[in-house]
């Protein structure tokens, strides 16, 4: 039994290993960011009794969990085989196991000492070479990680399996990549973390209430938040430095945000604001609607990032549904626009919380977009853009709000289908409901417009080649073609097998079938350049979004799967977007584009009835997976056990909407 | 370099001590005066055996004077290892005895084993009886050395003193003899966990018992226990779990795998979860030879856990024990437990819990009683200017009602001398500069401006983050004035920053230096590089990460340590490394200056906290006890005493005068990550992992108050400069502010609790929370409260 173990250690990295392995076992338990409040109890999350519980000494009620996790044999035989020894015997692979399991424990226990003191919640590879050094042992080379090695875990068929993703690197690729810049240097900031026992509002310091308190006063008003409740741990991925890897981090991480809470709550029915937060509300909107563009940029701004705005937000909103209002009847295109743009950044700022306010700002944005006239000279004005833009706002408020409760996205989407339905809706509205409906999706674009495109386009032609009645007409509908060119295109690429046909086309959507089918043929190209960087396995569907509609905001849409209905009684289709990569032209905006998710999803079956009827395709679901919860639940997994890149502003609630849209909702 | 540091006196590595006064090492007389050395002090205070322990005590009968004159005779040239002889868990048990008897006679040192055998008043049969004459030789001189290599391992060869005088005591005798004749081969190797035979020490467990009859055993005294009436229950409980990790050792060591298994399966879960740290080491222990090296399982054995039930209790138990012929259990509690029997009403649950959780049990009462001066010494007298200052303060309108106060503490600062205050030169401390003086004045001058703090004002918080640290802080330090700040790095450096105008410039070359006028008023100014200025320098000499910085008093050094076992002495005139202090073999946690400069405590993994001055490349006192590493040293605001907290989870506070554990805090459920005294030197305040604050009184030895809120480790702690404020950071990401004078005001010191030590805390620490100030995402890795009282909190930013 005299056996180095450093000889052992290196082998943890050899794939494949079976079972749990007793190193993540012991190191990631412990280092979970730690206990609860107010209790001694070391490690509740792994312990869940409670400091009452712990008066009576009732053996079931304080079960630790704690067992003697050893590494299977099998283990043993396959590092042996990496080694070269053919055949070992059963009995030696059991002392083995036992003795290489009690050696790694060991050295990943003081490791722990070696966190402890680096003041540090994460071991590091580092760690463990201390730890083996403590030991003499020598220590393993290479293994420099800055953060965690990213085992991955996968299972299926009963067996658990966590191996090293070894990707391969093409040497050409490092060489011709520029440099990376040169990591900064330490240097020291200096801030007011508080000041005379307040706590100023300042970026520097985490935002004054937190989202999740935002939202139980919002939501629970009588309960006022006490220590130790844990309402919403991992409910939502805003959290201060709530790993994201870890649920349990979170619900411990809850707490602190509310303890000692209550000895300074603010009384909330009050709404006064202070001198400051006045001068601060009328400066912001006077630069938001002023003529000045750097200050509007840099109001923007600030409502975009800073923390502390939560109580000017009634004010705000009032602001905004109020000056659509009035500026609507007056056709005031630029001021239009600058409240559309203060909208987005109340969306994009992290801190707010913003439910309590939807109901106010949707029907000011929804008028931007389908209004009839908004502007005084709607032949020169480019209020498409105001339209487009609105359009996508939307969709962003569809996806962060809309639940099964409140059924905010069937709702919109019912008001456009409805204009755009109506014959007599002019051009300007129609416009303004395809842009809405488009945006929302590419299923919502599959179910509800390609069945009318064949409509649509006679309508437009009839406009376009027909005699000359009004330019304004003219130009909304050459609007109108366009933008349904836009969007239907990339969807039609996904849906139909590739030979692109101008007849087939033709026939299936009358008068722009043509044009559409230079569309889609243009937009296959696209993706085929774009897969050439994808690796592509079976089980990953790469989708290529639109490339210039999507905008910065929407560009984080692409992650979130959209279920849409169909009015018969036809299963629900669903479908997970994978965008592994980001189109080019939106490729700084979207913050989880790299996001690839194991998902089965629909092979492309676009062969089958897509005829003339206003009969929406339906599509049947895809065999692999049985029911629209098991792929989101596969995916949520995924992201989990993943390296998910941290939750940027767009993204804390795509879980949410995932497993909404996992629920059937109510045809439209 | 070390020539340009300001004095010749400061020069930092000189061999003969004949600079300053400085603290001469215990000689060995002193050690022989204090009773046996280290065996009888260290017996009751380091957790040593009961049986063995007491016997040797009536050598010299009575609590022993931690101040003892020194006797003449002593051969003066002892080195300091005497006091470190008293081992890491003292285990002065009787096997250990027995094994040193045995030792000795076999290296021939009749006389001393004459001396040791009287001093233990052991019969010639007992150690005739304690085995095969051959079997327990070899394995007395292995537990000797083993024991021994512990100290003399991180103490280098030339130390050891040479084999003292036919009349030593104990304890000398050991590190003597073993330092001597055997020693020397296995001086500077590994630590005893690498020792290859161990199995001496675990020779105890053999004790052979029907192996399928351990869980009947222990369920049938849980089924008592819980049977009990209430009252006993509570403390009957106390059993279960040093029970439980003996049988389960026991079992393991004869080789019961399965049954060891099974008992592990069936009874962990009853034992309480602030000992689930140390049942993940047992769990993974499932092999006679993993017993060897194991340090946990070295601790469990070396060292008694140590029990309080009362009088009442213990007879039940006992009863029951003799009336289930229950011989198994009733041999561990004899062998390896010490049960601390009181008098009066058993305690409650929650008096209790308060108390246990560290490695080794509750401390015993007598580890506490000892007197310790926690006053504060006299401020010297400087000279007029200052009073000046103070009575113009005392006139101006408005400032009288905030003087009062400090008024008082200053005065019983200056004035008069404080009652609990040790004598002045109770140990020798350097002579002040008249650099200090100034700095002196200038700290006067600024507490006049000082913010008189209380709930109802709250000090101002400045955060320093670092920024772009990646995860690599390790250790920051703050000046007293606040100009300086110095981080501590993963990566090995030690960086220094300004936080003031003033840049920070090092001295000029030798070659320049010379050619500069001595005699000009400003040749401080002009021995300056200018060219040098920058806010920050980095020091390069570390070879691992440094877990600890301090500033010295004056702000001309800096000491870090790092876990390449090393402490260095920076100068911060030079911004060159001075000395490195080579003595911990093993990662030294933490370090600090003593509050007069010149002396400072290191302590590390290998769990002993040392005393240094900077002019002696060796420690002066090894402070060992603790039975896990060191993790925190802090000096007491007199200088005359060391606290340190570990990962026993045990405070313990060390007299520097002569080495001795005089305090023994237990009752924390986690490793100690941070420690501070209150200005007044009164009391304590602990932070540990379980993300609690204890709050000690020193006079009394008492726990006096707990402060709940943190849910992660405690990384600082620090009080107000007047004490109305304790300030507590964490790995949570706040800073917390606490009301100390509430939680102080009303304390339970009446004689009875005092001799108890059942204390009553009161649940009221959300009372006493007076701020809650979360980070973004920033551990608060360190606190400072400036002179006038505004905080100064500091860690590095680490995005999840």
């Amino acid at each position: 039994m005299d056996i180095r173990h450093s000889e052992f250690l290196p082998c943890l990295h050899c794939p494949p290993f079976v079972g749990p392995l007793p190193v993540s076992h012991v190191s990631f338990s412990s280092a979970c960011p730690v206990p609860l409040p107010g209790s001694p109890s070391l490690h509740r999350g792994l312990h869940p009794s409670r400091e009452e519980k712990r008066d009576s000494r009732m053996a079931e009620e304080k079960k630790l969990k704690l067992s003697n996790t050893v590494l299977p044999s099998e283990s043993m035989k396959v590092v042996a085989e990496s080694m070269g020894i053919a055949q070992i015997q059963e009995e030696t692979c059991q002392l083995l196991t036992d003795e290489v399991s009690y050696r790694i424990k060991e050295i990943a226990q003081d490791a722990l000492k070696f966190m402890h003191m680096g003041k540090r919640q994460k071991l590091t590879t580092s760690d463990i070479d201390y730890a083996l050094k403590l030991k003499n042992v020598e220590p393993l080379y290479g293994f420099h990680a800055q953060e965690f090695i990213p085992f991955r875990f996968a299972s299926g068929g009963g067996r658990e399996l966590y191996f090293y993703e070894e990707k391969e690197v093409d040497l050409s690729d490092i060489i011709n990549t520029p440099l990376p810049r040169v990591p900064l240097d330490v240097c020291l900031k200096a801030h007011w973390l508080s000041i005379e026992g307040c706590q100023p509002a300042i970026p520097e310091n985490p935002p004054p209430a937190p989202k999740e308190q935002q939202k139980a006063e919002a939501t629970e008003p009588l309960k006022s938040a006490k220590p130790g409740q844990e309402e919403d741990g991992p409910l939502k991925g805003k959290g201060q430095g709530a790993t994201t890897a870890d649920g349990k981090g979170k619900e411990k991480k809850a707490p602190p945000l509310l303890e000692g809470a209550p000895l300074r709550l603010k009384p909330r029915s009050i709404h006064e604001l202070s001198v400051e937060q006045q001068l601060y509300y009328k400066e912001i909107t006077e630069a938001c609607v002023g003529s000045c563009e750097a200050k509007r940029a840099e109001a923007l701004q600030s409502i975009a990032t800073d923390p502390g705005l939560y109580q000017m937000l009634p004010r705000f909103s009032t602001f905004i549904s109020e000056g659509v209002r009035v500026n609507v009847v007056q056709n005031n295109l630029a001021l239009l626009i600058y409240l559309m743009r203060m909208v987005k950044a109340l969306m994009d700022n992290p801190t707010l919380y913003l439910e309590k306010y939807v109901h106010e700002l949707i029907p000011a944005v929804m008028t931007c977009i389908v209004s009839r006239q908004l502007c005084l000279r709607p032949d020169v004005d480019n209020h498409w853009a105001l339209r487009d833009f609105a359009a996508r706002l939307v969709a962003q408020i569809c996806k962060h709000f809309s639940t099964t409760t409140n059924n905010i996205q069937s709702r919109i989407t019912k008001t456009f289908t409805k204009s755009w339905v109506d014959e007599k809706t002019p051009w300007t509205t129609r416009y303004g409901s395809i842009a809405g409906l488009a945006e929302l999706g590419h299923d919502v674009i599959k179910t509800l417009i390609l069945p009318r495109l064949q409509q649509e386009g006679e309508r437009i032609r009839s406009v376009l080649d027909g005699p000359v009645l009004s330019n304004i007409d003219r130009i909304g509908a050459d609007h109108v073609q366009s933008l349904l060119l836009k969007h239907c295109a990339p969807v039609l690429a996904k849906l139909r097998p590739p030979p692109d046909n101008q007849d087939a086309y033709r026939a299936e959507f009358g008068s722009l079938g043509p044009l559409l089918c230079s569309q889609v043929v243009k937009a296959r190209a696209q993706a085929a350049l774009q897969a050439q960087q994808v690796n592509r396995t079976t089980l990953t569907i790469t989708q290529v979004l639109s490339l210039s509609t999507s905008a910065p905001g929407s560009g984080s849409t692409t992650t979130s799967p959209v279920t849409t209905t169909v009015p018969s009684v036809q299963p629900i289709v669903k479908l997970v977007s994978t965008a592994t990569t980001a189109p080019p032209s939106t490729a700084p905006s979207g913050p989880g584009s790299v996001q690839k998710y194991i998902v089965v999803s629909l092979p492309p079956t676009g062969e089958g009835k897509g005829g003339p009827t206003s009969h929406p395709s339906p599509v049947p679901p895809p065999a692999s997976s049985p029911s629209p919860l098991s792929g989101s639940a596969l995916c949520g997994g995924k992201q989990e056990a993943g390296d998910s890149p941290p939750p940027a502003p767009g993204t804390p609630k795509a879980n949410g909407s995932q497993s909404n849209s996992g629920s059937p909702q109510p045809a439209p | 370099m070390a020539a340009l540091a300001e004095e010749q006196t400061e020069v930092a590595v000189k061999l003969e001590p004949e600079g300053p006064p400085t603290l001469l090492p215990p000689q060995a007389g002193d050690g022989a005066g204090e009773g046996s050395g280290g065996t009888t002090n260290n017996g009751p205070n380091g957790g040593g055996g009961n049986v063995a322990a007491s016997s040797s005590t009536g050598g010299d009968g009575g609590t022993p004077k931690p101040t003892v004159a020194v006797s003449a005779a002593a051969p003066a040239g002892a080195a300091p290892v005497p006091a470190a002889a008293p081992d890491a868990g003292a285990p002065h048990d009787r096997q250990t005895l027995l094994a040193v008897l045995q030792f000795l006679r076999q290296s021939k040192l009749r006389e001393a084993e004459e001396a040791l055998r009287r001093e233990a008043g052991l019969l010639e049969e007992a150690v005739a009886g304690s085995g095969a004459p051959g079997e327990v030789d070899s394995a007395g001189a292995e537990v000797t050395s083993a024991l021994l290599s512990r100290v003399t391992a991180s103490a280098p060869g030339p130390a050891a003193p040479d084999p003292p005088g036919t009349g030593a005591s104990g304890a000398t005798v050991i590190s003597g003899s073993a330092s001597g004749p055997a020693a020397p081969g296995k001086v500077g190797s590994v630590a005893v966990e690498d020792q290859p035979d161990v199995s001496a020490v675990l020779s105890a467990y053999n004790q052979q018992g029907d192996p399928t009859m351990y869980e009947e055993y222990y369920s049938g005294l849980k089924h008592f226990i819980e049977c009990s009436l209430d009252c006993h229950r509570a403390e009957l409980s106390q059993l279960f779990y040093p029970l439980f990790v003996h049988m389960y050792l026991e079992l393991v060591y004869n080789q019961h795998e399965n049954e060891a298994k099974s008992f592990f399966e069936k009874f962990h879960g009853d034992q309480e979860c602030y000992y689930q740290d140390d049942l993940r080491v047992l769990s993974s222990l499932t092999k006679k030879e993993h017993m060897k090296g194991n340090e946990t399982m070295l601790d469990f054995r070396t060292s008694k856990f140590v029990l309080r039930i009362s009088r009442d209790s213990y007879q039940l138990l006992k009863r029951h024990l003799q009336e289930k012929q229950n011989n198994q259990i009733w041999n561990i509690v004899q062998e390896h437990l010490y049960i601390d029997i009181f008098d009066g009403m058993p305690r409650s649950k929650q008096q209790i819990d308060a108390m246990v959780g560290s490695l080794a049990g509750e401390a015993k009462r007598e580890a506490n009683k000892s007197k310790v001066f926690f006053g504060l010494l006299k401020e010297p007298e400087i000279e007029v200017p200052l009073d000046d200052e103070d009575e113009e303060g005392e006139n101006e309108e408005g400032k009288p009602k905030k003087k009062k106060p400090k008024k008082d503490s200053i005065g019983s600062k200056s004035k008069k001398q404080d009652p609990n205050a040790p004598p002045q030169n109770r140990i020798p401390l350097p002579e002040l500069k008249d650099s200090d003086k100034l700095d002196k004045i200038m700290n006067m001058k600024e507490t006049t401006k000082r913010v008189r703090l209380g709930p109802d004002c709250l000090p101002s918080i400045c955060f320093y983050t670092f920024l772009n640290a990646y995860q690599g802080l390790t250790a920051v330090d703050v000046t007293d004035d606040s100009s300086l700040i110095a981080g501590g790095f993963a990566d090995s450096t030690v960086r220094v920053w300004s936080v003031t105008p003033k840049k920070l410039r090092s001295v000029k070359q030798a070659s320049d230096l010379s050619l500069i006028d001595k005699e000009s008023d400003d040749v401080l100014e002009r021995i300056m590089d200018e060219k040098t200025a920058s806010e920050l320098k980095i020091l390069y000499g570390h070879s691992g990460p440094v877990y600890g910085a301090s500033f010295s008093p004056d702000r001309n050094y800096l000491l870090s340590s790092s876990e390449d076992g090393t402490v260095r002495l920076w100068s911060l005139q030079t911004f060159t490394c001075l000395v490195g202090y080579k003595g911990h073999n093993y990662p030294v946690w933490d370090t600090q200056f003593s509050p007069y400069g010149y002396y400072f405590v290191s302590g590390g993994h290998d769990r002993v906290a040392r005393l240094w001055a900077t002019d002696h490349y060796q420690p002066l006192r090894i402070f060992a006890g603790h039975l896990a590493d060191v993790n925190c040293t802090r000096f007491h605001p007199n200088s005359n005493y060391v606290a340190t907290g570990s990962a026993d989870r045990t405070v313990r506070l060390w007299d520097v005068l002569n080495g001795n554990c005089v305090r023994i805090f237990t009752g924390h459920k986690g490793p100690i990550h941070s420690l501070t005294f209150s200005p007044n030197g009164r009391f304590l305040a602990t932070g540990a992992t379980d993300g609690r604050v204890l709050l000690w009184d020193i006079g009394h030895g008492l726990m006096v108050g707990e402060l709940k809120g943190h849910t992660d480790t405690v990384c600082s702690l620090r009080f107000s400069r007047d004490g109305e404020i304790l300030a507590s950071g964490s790995m949570d990401n706040t800073v917390r502010l606490w009301d100390a004078i509430k939680a102080f005001e009303d304390l339970e010191t009446d004689d009875f609790t005092t001799a108890t030590g059942h204390i009553n805390l009161p649940e009221n620490s959300q009372e006493l929370l007076l701020g809650t100030y979360m980070t973004k995402s920033t551990p608060v890795v360190h606190l400072h409260f400036t002179r006038r009282n505004l905080v100064l909190a500091a860690g590095a930013y680490s995005p999840q």
